[in-house]
Formats: structure tokens, C-alpha cells, sequence
């Protein structure tokens, strides 16, 4: 299988990862449960995943990263734990359901919301963040890159426009996170939500969200936390308060394991090694009769993501194709961003998406590309 | 049980602030490990670092120098 879906998850996992994960089963106790050495050994995996963490978003403090299943469950408990029904919010097509929901969630109890559009291209107008800026506007929550279509939204605007209104900034970092630079003080970034199993090239069941120090976020669960026992209530301290039940330290090796080949390889060598990839696949497929080609790809820097469309044919028909046919691994349909496929005029047919990461090669690139072209020719 | 020796005793309020502590003192060379909170301190957090009483300057030195989150530093018979 040519495996070329890789913003739904990356595959393969870099050399040590998976054995990191099984050493840690093997090996360790429960992280903050008790101080024996299995213990101990669960709790220091633990608090160096968060330095490494702590480092790669430059945030203050390496306390101030709370674990998480993926970006879904850090996004709703940024999200939820920040905003209330009195506020406003912005955000914008581009989004992911996983910043929707919670957003329509809150919106359903009063909560203002609003959508900074995506035009047919899928390109937002930064001007339109001041245009729907209003006196009860709490925060903005956005997107580094679209999932659908790989575009960038430019945090250094966003954060120099929340930074001089005095907004909160949430970023969902799920398809950029280890790949592009992600800096929490100079982008004036307040919380960045982010996943182990994507771009950081980690375990499933993994993520998190760096908080910025002094943004407080109120507790989302409450259970146990090893600390505290006699207090009716979740503990404040981060980053217990984010953090109920016991932790995937597993899952978190994993994710230390994958950020140690991530600094060793290079953020730099990664990104330009995928974006090669994906411009040649773009170059490639971009003039193909009845091929439609999504996103801005003038744009100097873009999440390795192609998304086309073959004539009118249903994309989980194309998607379905170059599975069986091909072997080549893609992803069909919706993607969960309703508002950007509705937007780009794709809410019927989908559309099919090819995304690569860093263990991809040239080869399979213009393999999938010569798929596309030999399907592109039937369907005429 | 083994003898009980005068210990300095460092609490926290959580699991990350012990793990903290104990990368701290690692890195600076100063003595100690990570114990069970004996029931005579009450912490939040069900790990405290135990060092030798001479250690116990240089403990405070890395706390103040690292603002590292403890909730109580104690001088206790162990």
C-alpha cells in the first residue's frame, strides 16, 4: 500500500516509537501513582514529554502541558474551559469539526459565533477578523492549516490581531504541529491544542494542550489525580486541573520517542522534504483534463496536502479506486470540514485527499499521480 | 524497620512539581530521592523529596532558583 493519508494519521511511525511504547508497557507503573520505581520511571517519561513539548512551542512552562487523548479532546477542553455564553468568538471556515462543535455547542447557550469565510478558492481575508470584531469578543479560535485543502492560515497575523485587541488565541495545531514552527510567545498564541498521531508523528491516544502561564482553563473532567485525594474539588495546579485519570504514559513514550527523531531529523528537513513531494504531485495532476485541484497552491509554504476531484465522479469512488486498483491509501468525502467544503462547492461529491509525511518517497508520489492520471482518462 | 534518621523533606502539590525537583537536584548534583509523604506532613502530592539535613540550603537555593512549585519544606525524623 502507497500510504498517502497521512493528515488523518501518519503511518509509518519513525524508527523507535513503537518500542518505546512497548518498553513503557513492559516496564512501567501508574505516572503519579505511587513512588516505587515502576511509578517513578511512568512519572519522569511523563515530565520529559512535557519539557520536549514545552520546548517545541517555546511555552514558559513545561507544567503548563496537559496530556490528552488527540487535539479533539484539548480543543473541547480549551474550548469549553475558556468561553463562556456571554462572549463572542471568531473563527473561520477553514475549521475542523473538532473546533465546530465545541464552538456550536456553546453557541447553543448563547454564545456569539462568527466565521471569517472562505471564498470559492478556500482562501480567507485576514481584514475580515477586524470586520467581525465586536465590544464582547473573548477569543479567537483557529486552525494552523486546513485538513481539506492544506492551506495556512498566517498565525502571526491572527496572533498580532489578538494580541492588539486583547483576545484570547486558541490554535488548533492537529496538521501542523512538528512540521512548521509553532512559537507560543512570539505568535501570541494562548493555547495551542495539538495531536501525538499526526504531524508529531506519535501514538494514537495521544495530544495535548500548552497553555500559556496566567491563561487560566477551567477543569473539564474531574476524577483522580493521585494528588490532592482529600479535595472535593479538581486541584488548580497545572497541570493536574486538565489532567483526570490515569495518564497514557505508553501512548506519551511513544510520543517522546517520535519528538527525539523529529529534533534529530530536522523540523526543517521534514517540512521541505514533504512539501517537495506534495508540490510534485500537484505539478504533476494539475493540468489533467477533469482534474479540479483544491487550495491555494501559490502559496510559498502549505501543509503536505493535495485535494482534487475527477469531473463530477463521487470521491469515494476515485478514493475507492486507487485503493483497490492501485494500492494507493487516500481519503474521500467530507474530512470533517463541512463549512470549507460547503464553501469550495464540494458538499455533494467530496473530494479525495492526498497527504504525505516524511517517510514518503518520490516513487510513490508519481505513482499515485500516474494513478490519478490513468483514472482522470477513464472517466472522460 | 530501618533506622530513622532527621531528613530535609520537600512537598509538592503535584506529581509534575515533584518531577521537576527531582531533574532539578539531579542536574545540580544535590543529594536525595523521591519518597512516599510520611503521614506526620500533610501534602498534596504522595511523593516528597527526602535529603540529608546538609542538603537543605542548597535545596532552598534550587527552589527559589528555579521557581520550582513545592508546598512545604520540612526538617523531620524518618
Amino acid at each position: 500500500m502507497i500510504y498517502l493519508d497521512n493528515a488523518a494519521t501518519t503511518r509509518p511511525k519513525p524508527p523507535g516509537v513503537a518500542e518505546a511504547v512497548t518498553a513503557a508497557m513492559n516496564a512501567y507503573g501508574n505516572c503519579g501513582r505511587g513512588v516505587h520505581d515502576d511509578a517513578l520511571s511512568a512519572a519522569r517519561t511523563v515530565y520529559g514529554v512535557r519539557q520536549k513539548l514545552a520546548d517545541l512551542f517555546n511555552c514558559s512552562r513545561a507544567d503548563h502541558v496537559a496530556f490528552t487523548q488527540n487535539s479533539t479532546q484539548a480543543l473541547n477542553i480549551a474550548i469549553s474551559g475558556l468561553l463562556t455564553a456571554e462572549d463572542h468568538v471568531i473563527s473561520t471556515d477553514l475549521e475542523h469539526n473538532s473546533v465546530l462543535r465545541p464552538l456550536y455547542r456553546l453557541r447553543e447557550q448563547g454564545m456569539a459565533v462568527e466565521f471569517v469565510s472562505a471564498g470559492r478558492t478556500g482562501s480567507i481575508d485576514y481584514g475580515d477578523f477586524e470586520r467581525l470584531l465586536r465590544p464582547n469578543t473573548r477569543a479567537v479560535v483557529c486552525t494552523h492549516a486546513s485538513n481539506l485543502t492544506g492551506d495556512l492560515v498566517d498565525i502571526q497575523q491572527v496572533g498580532a490581531f489578538a494580541h492588539r485587541h486583547g483576545l484570547l488565541f486558541i490554535l488548533d495545531a492537529s496538521q501542523t504541529a512538528g512540521v512548521f514552527p509553532i512559537d507560543m510567545e512570539r505568535r501570541h498564541i494562548d493555547v495551542v491544542c495539538f495531536t501525538g498521531h499526526k504531524s508529531l508523528l506519535g501514538p494514537q491516544g495521544t495530544g495535548g494542550l500548552c497553555v500559556r502561564e496566567g491563561v487560566e482553563v477551567r477543569p473539564f473532567a474531574v476524577g483522580g489525580t493521585g494528588v490532592q485525594s482529600y479535595l472535593e474539588t479538581q486541584p488548580m495546579e497545572y497541570p493536574t486541573r486538565l489532567e483526570a485519570g490515569t495518564l497514557n504514559s505508553h501512548g506519551i513514550a511513544g510520543l517522546g520517542a517520535a519528538l527525539d527523531f523529529i529534533e534529530k531529523t530536522g523540523m526543517d528537513a521534514i517540512r521541505a522534504h514533504e512539501m517537495d513531494l506534495a508540490r510534485r504531485f500537484y505539478q504533476a495532476v494539475r493540468l489533467l483534463p477533469g482534474v479540479t485541484v483544491y487550495g491555494d497552491h501559490t502559496a510559498p509554504e502549505r501543509a503536505p496536502v493535495v485535494t482534487l476531484n475527477i469531473g463530477d465522479v463521487d470521491s469515494a469512488e476515485v478514493s475507492d479506486e486507487l485503493a483497490e486498483r492501485f494500492g494507493i491509501a487516500t481519503r474521500p468525502g467530507a474530512h470533517c470540514a463541512p463549512r470549507l467544503h460547503r464553501a469550495l462547492g464540494t458538499g455533494a461529491q467530496g473530494a479525495v485527499r492526498f497527504s504525505w509525511s516524511y517517510f514518503n518517497t518520490a516513487a510513490e508520489t508519481d505513482a499515485a499521480a500516474e494513478a490519478v492520471r490513468v483514472l482522470a482518462e477513464e472517466a472522460l | 524497620m530501618r533506622e530513622k534518621t532527621e531528613k530535609c523533606v520537600v512537598t509538592f502539590r503535584t506529581t509534575t512539581g515533584a518531577m521537576a525537583m527531582e531533574r532539578a537536584c539531579k542536574s545540580a548534583g544535590v543529594p536525595g530521592r523521591l519518597i512516599p509523604v510520611p503521614r506526620t506532613i500533610t501534602a498534596g502530592c504522595g511523593m516528597c523529596w527526602a535529603a540529608p539535613p546538609a542538603a537543605r540550603e542548597a535545596v532552598e537555593e534550587l527552589v527559589m532558583e528555579q521557581h520550582l512549585d513545592v508546598d512545604g519544606i520540612y526538617a523531620i525524623i524518618l
